[in-house]
C-alpha cells in the first residue's frame, strides 16, 4: 500500500529519462520492505478481516451451537438500537467537548509558556505531567480523591469555605468524564501549539511590531493563520484518541447515567451479552467512523510535511 | 511531490493506519495476559484457570508444597481478573479446547455451562471419594451446583449471601434497637433515626453502581421479598408489576434520603469504604463484607451488630453466590482434577489455610463444619453463625413467592441476564441519581425484558 506507493516514487526518481521499466531496481527497492508490509498485515489486518466476518454472524458465545449467518442483520440491529444511537450521540459530544476545551486551554498555556521566565522548563514539564498519568489510574484519581462527595477534595475545599456539597458525578456526569479527559489532554495539545508556536518567523513579527501592530492584531493576523495547521493536527489526533476512550467512562460512571460512549457500549455487548457477532459489528461501525476522521487527520499531517518540505 | 489527484493510495495508507490504531482494540479483548503459563500434559499434570480473589491466591500458594507433594500432581495456575477470566473461561469451554481441566464459575454459570455439555458431571466422583463427605456441604450449594438435569456439576471453593450490618455502638447511643429480623419498613426507619447521628454518617448504604453484580443483586433480593420477579412461570416479563414497582421506589427512596452521596457510583467496594471510615449507620450486602469489617486494624472492629437480610412477603432474602470448580468435559485429566477439587474443597483445606495464612482467611461459606472448628468460631464470633443461617436459608430456587421459570436469587440464570440486568441497572442507577423517574426506569427495562423473554415463551 503505502509502501508501493513509495517504493513507485523512489522507482520514478531511480528510473532514467529513457523508457526500460527496470522492474529488478524497483524490486530491489522494495523487497527489504516486504517482511514489514507483511508483518503489518498478520497483526494488523488480519484480526480485522476476522472481526469483519464474524460481524455477519449470529454468534452469542453461550450458545455455541446456534451461529449462523445472517447478513446484515448484526448492523441493522446496531443501527436500530436506541442505546446505541444513543452512545453514539454521547460520543461525539465527548470527543468534541473535550477536544475543543482542550484545545482553547492548551492555547492559553502554550502562549504563556511561550514567553521566557526563569523555572519555564519546571513549569513545562509540571504541566505535562497529567497527559503521563495512565488513563485508568488519572481516571480513578479523578472518581476518588477529587469528585468523592465524602472523602473528595473538591468537596472538601466547599467545606472548607461553607460552600455546598454537591455530587458531582450524579449531578452532572457527562461533564465529569469530560473534565477528567481535559485534564488529561490539554498538556498533549499544549505541547503541539508551542511547538507552533515556537516555529514563527521572528522577523515577520518584528516587522510587525515596527509597522505599530497591536498585540492582539499579531494574534489575530500573524499567529493565529500560522497556528491553523497546529490546531487542526491537534483536533484530529486527539479526536481520533477521545473516540476510542474507554478509562474514564468505564472506572467513573460504569456507563451509567447516560455516558456510554461506543467503545463502552462494544465492550459491554461483547462481555455481558457475549455477542460476538453484534459486538463485531459496533466494532466495525466504529473503524469506519474513525477512519473517515483519519483520512481527515492524515490529509493535514501530509500537508504538514508538504509545508515543511517547501520551506526548507 | 505527490499529485493531490492520487488519492488511492492515501486512502488506502488511512485505511492500514487506522487499521492499525483500532484493531488492538478489538482483537486485545482476547489478549489479556495471565500469571503463569500452560504447561505441557506430561503425566500427572492439570491446567487451572481461576479467578485473582485473595483466596484463590492463597490456594496457589499452598498448592506445590502441599498438593503436590502429597499426589505427585502437579498444577499450573493461569490467575486473572473477574471479566477477564469468565471471557476465556467462556471462550475455551464453548470450545471444549480443553486447554483448562479445572476453572472457577459462579453459581450463575454452572447450571448455564452444565446444559451446554461443557461439563463434567461429579456425582460418580462424589460417590467415590468418601473423605470429601458432599453432605457436608450446605445443602442451597448443593442445590445451586446442580443443573436441570438434576446431575451435580460444580463443588464451591467459598460462598456468600448477603445480610445486614449495623453499627452496635451508634444504635446503642440513639436508643435505637435492631429487631432480630428486620422487615425493610423497619430498617428504613432505622435509617431515618440513624441518619445524621454522628457528623458526617449515613443512615445505610446501598449499592448504586451499574452492572448486573452490583446495584441489580441487593435489589433483586429486595424485589423478591416484595413480592415481585423478573419473569413469571411462563416467561412472561414483570418488571411493571406493582410489586416490582414498590420494590424498586422503595429502594430508591431509601438510597436517596437516608443513604450514602455518591450512590451511583458506588458499589461492594465503596460501601466497605463507607462502613469502615464510620460514614454510614448501616449497610445491606455480601456476607464476605464482614471478613474485611472484623480484619485486625479495622477501626470499627467488633462495633459491628449482624442480622439476616430484610424481608417483607418472605421468610429470608439472602442471596446466594459461590466461586466454585467445575471440570471441563474435554479434558483428559479429569480423575486428577477431581482430586485436586478434592483437596481445594475439601475439610482439611480449610485446616491447613486456618494454621498457616490464619483463621480469617478460610475460605468459608460452603461446608456446616467450618463452623465448627472451635479456632474458627473464635476467629469469626461475631458473624459466623449469622452468615452461616443466611446460607443456609438461601432458596436458588425458591426465592420469592411465586414459581420461578429459571433459578437464581439475585439473577435469573438465563445467559442473557448479564446483559440484560446490565441494561437495567443503568437506569435504576439514573433513577437513584434522580434524572429520571422509577416509573420511566422500569418502563425501558420491561421493554429490554420482553424482548429476551421472547426466545422462551412457549418453552
Amino acid at each position: 500500500m503505502t509502501i508501493t506507493t513509495s517504493a513507485r516514487v523512489a522507482a520514478a526518481t531511480a528510473r532514467p529519462a529513457t523508457r526500460p521499466p527496470n522492474r529488478m531496481r524497483a524490486w530491489a527497492t522494495r523487497a527489504p520492505l516486504l517482511p514489514a508490509l507483511v508483518f503489518m498485515i498478520v497483526v494488523t489486518q488480519l484480526p480485522f478481516v476476522a472481526t469483519l466476518v464474524i460481524s455477519f454472524f449470529d454468534w452469542n458465545a453461550l450458545y455455541p451451537k446456534d451461529r449462523h449467518f445472517t447478513g446484515v442483520d448484526n448492523y441493522r440491529q446496531v443501527l436500530t438500537d436506541p442505546d446505541l444511537r444513543h452512545s453514539v450521540w454521547t460520543t461525539v459530544l465527548l470527543t468534541a467537548t473535550v477536544v475543543l476545551v482542550s484545545l482553547v486551554v492548551g492555547l492559553g498555556i502554550a502562549l504563556l509558556l511561550n514567553r521566557k521566565f526563569r523555572g519555564r522548563g519546571v513549569v513545562r514539564t509540571m504541566l505535562i505531567a497529567p497527559f503521563l498519568v495512565v488513563p485508568v489510574a488519572a481516571a480513578l484519581l479523578w472518581k476518588h480523591v477529587l469528585y468523592n462527595p465524602e472523602y473528595g477534595l473538591f468537596n472538601g475545599l466547599l467545606h472548607y469555605v461553607g460552600g455546598p456539597q454537591p455530587d458531582w458525578i450524579s449531578n452532572t456526569p457527562l461533564l465529569a468524564v469530560e473534565a477528567s479527559l481535559i485534564w488529561q489532554w490539554t498538556p498533549f495539545m499544549m505541547l503541539i501549539l508551542l511547538a507552533g508556536l515556537q516555529s514563527r518567523d521572528h522577523e515577520q513579527l518584528e516587522a510587525a511590531r515596527v509597522d505599530g501592530a497591536s498585540d492582539w492584531q499579531i494574534f489575530r493576523h500573524l499567529t493565529l493563520p500560522h497556528l491553523r495547521r497546529y490546531l487542526e493536527l491537534g483536533a484530529l489526533l486527539g479526536s481520533i484518541y477521545i473516540v476510542q476512550n474507554f478509562d474514564a467512562v468505564f472506572t467513573l460512571t460504569s456507563g451509567g447515567l447516560g455516558t456510554a460512549n461506543l467503545p463502552y457500549t462494544v465492550y459491554q455487548s461483547f462481555y455481558q451479552a457475549h455477542e460476538n457477532g453484534l459486538a463485531s459489528a459496533a466494532g466495525v461501525l466504529v473503524v469506519i467512523g474513525s477512519i473517515i476522521i483519519a483520512t481527515f487527520a492524515l490529509r493535514v499531517v501530509s500537508s504538514l510535511f508538504r509545508e515543511e518540505v517547501s520551506r526548507a | 511531490m505527490r499529485s493531490q489527484s492520487r488519492r488511492t493510495p492515501r486512502a488506502l495508507f488511512a485505511v492500514a493506519a487506522v487499521g492499525t490504531l483500532i484493531t488492538p482494540l478489538l482483537a486485545g479483548c482476547s489478549g489479556a495476559g495471565g500469571a503463569g503459563g500452560v504447561g505441557g500434559g506430561s503425566a500427572h499434570a492439570i491446567n487451572v484457570l481461576m479467578v485473582n480473589n485473595p483466596q484463590m491466591v492463597e490456594l496457589q500458594k499452598l498448592t506445590s508444597d502441599n498438593f503436590t507433594k502429597k499426589t505427585g500432581i502437579k498444577v499450573n495456575f493461569t490467575v486473572l481478573p473477574e471479566n477477564d477470566v469468565r471471557d476465556k473461561i467462556s471462550q475455551d469451554f464453548a470450545n471444549q479446547a480443553g486447554q483448562y481441566d479445572v476453572a472457577t464459575l459462579s453459581n450463575y454459570e454452572i447450571p448455564i455451562y452444565a446444559k451446554n455439555g461443557w461439563l463434567h458431571a461429579l456425582d460418580s466422583y462424589v460417590k467415590s471419594d468418601s473423605g470429601f463427605d458432599q453432605q457436608d456441604i450446605l445443602a442451597p450449594m448443593r442445590q445451586a451446583l446442580t443443573a436441570a438435569d438434576g446431575k451435580l456439576y460444580g463443588e464451591p471453593f467459598y460462598g456468600e449471601s448477603s445480610f445486614l450490618m449495623y453499627r452496635k455502638d451508634v444504635f446503642q447511643k440513639k436508643g435505637l434497637t435492631m429487631p432480630a429480623k428486620p422487615t425493610w419498613q423497619q430498617v428504613a426507619d432505622l435509617a431515618a433515626k440513624a441518619d445524621g447521628a454522628e457528623p458526617g454518617m449515613k443512615g445505610i448504604c446501598l449499592r448504586g453502581l451499574p452492572g448486573w453484580g452490583e446495584v441489580m443483586a441487593p435489589l433483586t433480593t429486595v424485589v423478591n421479598t416484595f413480592g415481585g420477579t423478573w419473569f413469571d412461570k411462563d416467561w412472561k416479563a414483570r418488571l411493571d408489576s406493582p410489586e416490582f414497582k414498590q420494590a424498586t421506589q422503595f429502594y430508591v427512596d431509601l438510597v436517596r434520603k437516608h443513604g450514602e452521596s455518591g450512590a451511583p457510583q458506588s458499589g461492594f467496594a465503596e460501601c466497605l469504604n463507607d462502613m469502615t471510615q464510620g460514614k454510614t449507620a448501616m449497610w445491606y450486602d455480601a456476607t464476605s463484607g464482614a471478613g474485611s469489617l472484623e480484619a485486625a486494624g479495622s477501626p470499627v472492629k467488633g462495633k459491628i451488630g449482624y442480622v439476616p437480610a430484610p424481608v417483607e412477603k418472605t421468610d429470608s432474602s439472602g442471596w446466594l453466590y459461590t466461586w466454585a470448580w467445575g471440570i471441563q468435559k474435554a479434558s483428559k485429566n479429569a480423575g486428577d482434577a477431581w482430586k485436586f477439587i478434592s483437596w481445594a474443597s475439601g475439610k482439611d483445606y480449610e485446616k491447613l489455610v486456618g494454621e498457616k495464612a490464619g483463621w480469617a482467611n478460610v475460605p468459608a461459606g460452603k461446608r456446616s463444619s467450618t463452623y465448627d472448628i472451635p479456632e474458627y468460631r473464635k476467629e469469626a464470633a461475631a458473624f459466623a453463625d449469622v452468615t452461616r443461617d443466611a446460607i443456609a436459608s438461601a432458596k436458588p430456587n425458591d426465592p420469592g413467592v411465586q414459581p420461578r421459570p429459571a433459578p437464581g436469587i439475585q439473577f435469573v440464570d438465563i445467559p442473557e441476564f448479564t446483559d440484560l440486568g446490565t441494561k437495567v441497572s443503568q437506569e435504576i442507577s439514573s433513577a437513584i441519581a434522580g434524572r429520571e423517574s422509577v416509573d420511566s426506569a422500569l418502563k425501558k427495562s420491561q421493554a429490554l425484558a420482553e424482548a429476551v423473554a421472547k426466545k422462551y415463551e412457549g418453552s
